[in-house]
């Protein structure tokens, strides 16, 4: 159980009422996931996504409101502030609302707090057993295939794609769930990372601690631009040799990086929203 | 049928008794225990399981069915002959069903077999490896007992062997690993951590043995009731006061403060879920629990 005092926000538990999700007789779906505690933190979460920080959805209407997807899109920034707008913008801005799967990082759920806050909020370790089921379950999950090499990226680099793995391709072939692609601008100016403390992270668990221009790591207010592709269908098993995979991880790379173009150009006024191709 | 039960004095063993004495079915039963009140229809034989005499039993009734639940867990036999009882009682069964001509052989197994770690899905299903045996030795011969049985499956084909791997049972009893873990008025969690456990009724444990044995069910199967629910939500339904404990204090009471001498990985149980996928059990025999979640705990929690 969550902190019973953080306030429930009604705006925000109609939304959470919504979620095509079953829960039993104490508020707990089968997968942990508890409506209260969900209610408690998204409200909580809530002021931060609308007051501290301010998202542009683009093409919000690209994720389907229901069934099997894949949500599948750029890191930057640090920590992982992008799939917390992104989680923000399924539950509070999408006509539909819901809850995306994280698949994170193996380290986090060994930290007490995280651990029970990520269960609660069904957020899962990264592991393709528990996507394929969940993805079975037409639930829609969020990958970041860059994984913590993707967060590490300095704030530089914030724009750029690192090395992309093919376990997303093949659970979308898999279980036949189209993937959506994603691009999120602005990352690396709400914590622009000069650098990663390697060694020290290893002392706590961690991939890696990394500094800001200002020392600490707290974000500061920051406009972000998040844009949702169409839906990309591949055809195949997911057994394929990875030469074939590849080629189709090469194709969402390639929409990925022209969404964050277009996002950059928005944030930066070259282009409004009617140039968008989404 | 005449179905003999190995283990039948524990609280699960003489459920199932009962249940199939109600269906009309003779039980023999083989404890070390004894079972003093025993209904009529139990033919009771005060035997350890690994002896001759147990042997003799299997010779002169002649079973058709035989339940094995002579296992035990470290919580309730702390000698190091445990591995003994839990492997050898598991063998000596296996091959008196062999000797004797069973025809169905149902293996009580525990879901823990999996193990609990921050990696590892929700919802096990039969094939995954056990993956906690190295880090809690405590729970290997378990793990071994389960797999040996398994092998049955090979070895004996002409034997319908099924071994089930059964999530925690919680009823009016008051018995089993769950319930210790309730028993007192405080239960303490590790800090931080909540999470899932899962359950079924200690009655619809027995109907779900009995279901596999008349089914005449072959392979390993999990079982499980209702979905499963977060600790601390259970000892608050349970009327219990929780207390989290940070690990590192867990750790070091281990073996001191009035704690069981386990090794450290035994708190993962306590950090991450077990949850199994039972819906193979569900397909092959049409099972389904008759008692949710709350209605579990209160029976749990209103038995005298």
């Amino acid at each position: 159980m969550l902190n019973n005092l953080l306030p429930i926000n009604p705006e925000v538990a109609e939304r959470i009422d919504m979620l095509d999700l079953s829960f039993n007789k104490f508020g707990v779906d089968p997968y942990g996931i508890d409506k209260n505690d969900l209610k408690r933190a998204v409200s909580a979460f809530a002021w931060a996504y609308r007051n501290y920080f301010t998202v542009d959805n683009y093409g919000l209407e690209n994720v389907p409101g229901t069934g099997r997807a894949l949500l599948i899109g750029n890191h930057s920034g640090g920590v992982a502030i992008d799939a917390a707008m992104v989680m923000g913008s399924m539950l509070l801005d999408a006509e539909q609302p819901r809850l995306p799967h994280s698949m994170i990082d193996r380290f986090i759920h060994q930290f007490p707090g995280a651990s029970q806050f990520m269960s609660r909020t069904g957020q899962f370790t990264g592991n393709p057993d528990q996507a394929l089921r969940l993805l079975r379950d037409e639930r829609l999950i969020l990958v970041f295939p860059e994984g913590a090499r993707g967060t590490a990226k300095l704030a530089k680099d914030a724009d750029t794609l690192v090395n992309f793995g093919t376990g997303f391709l093949r659970l979308a072939l898999e279980t036949n769930s189209p993937i959506i692609p994603f691009g999120f601008v602005g990352g690396g100016e709400a914590l622009p990372t000069i650098a990663n403390l390697e060694r020290l992270g290893k002392l706590f668990g961690v991939p890696y601690i990394p500094v800001t221009k200002w020392g600490v790591l707290v974000p500061k207010p920051t406009r972000f631009q998040l844009l949702y592709g169409q839906p990309m269908k591949f055809e195949g098993s997911g057994h394929e040799r990875d030469e074939v995979c590849n080629a189709m991880v090469d194709q969402v790379k390639t929409k990925i990086r022209d969404l964050i173009r277009q996002g950059r150009a928005l944030r930066e006024g070259q282009i409004g929203e009617a140039d968008l191709v989404l | 049928m005449r179905v003999l039960i190995t283990g039948v004095a524990g609280t699960l063993g003489r459920l199932v008794a009962t249940r199939l004495v109600d269906l009309g079915h003779q039980v023999v039963g083989i404890d070390r225990r004894p079972w003093v009140d025993a209904p009529e229809g139990v033919e009771m034989f005060q035997y350890d399981i690994r002896k001759r005499p147990a042997e003799d039993v299997f010779r002169s009734r002649r079973p058709d069915g035989a339940i094995h639940m002579a296992t035990v867990t470290h919580l309730v036999h702390k000698s190091p002959d445990r591995m003994r009882v839990n492997l050898y009682g598991t063998r000596a069964f296996i091959q008196h069903c062999h000797a004797y001509g069973v025809k169905q052989a149902v293996m009580v197994g525990r879901h823990t077999y999996y193990g609990a770690a921050a990696d590892s899905p929700l919802y096990h299903t039969e094939d995954e490896p056990p993956m906690s045996a190295h880090a809690f030795p405590e729970l290997a011969d378990l793990v071994a007992a389960d797999l040996y049985a398994s092998s049955a499956l090979w070895r004996y084909p002409e034997i319908a062997t099924c071994v089930l791997r059964m999530v925690y049972t919680l009823g009016p009893t008051k018995h089993g690993t769950l319930a210790l873990y309730l028993r007192s008025p405080t239960v303490p969690l590790v800090m931080g951590f909540d999470p899932l456990f899962h359950f079924l009724h200690e009655r619809d444990a027995a109907e779900a043995i009995v279901t596999a044995l008349s089914r005449k069910l072959h392979g390993v199967y999990n079982v499980s009731g209702p979905s499963p629910v977060p600790i601390s939500t259970i000892a608050k339904a349970a009327g219990r006061r929780t207390l989290p404990v940070p690990a590192a204090l867990i750790n070091f009471g281990l073996g001191r403060l009035a704690l069981p001498n386990l090794p450290p990985a035994a708190i993962d149980h306590l950090k991450y879920p077990i949850v199994v996928d039972s819906s193979a059990f569900a397909r092959a025999t049409g099972f389904q629990h008759r008692y949710d979640e709350q209605e579990t705990i209160d029976d749990f929690r209103t038995a005298l």
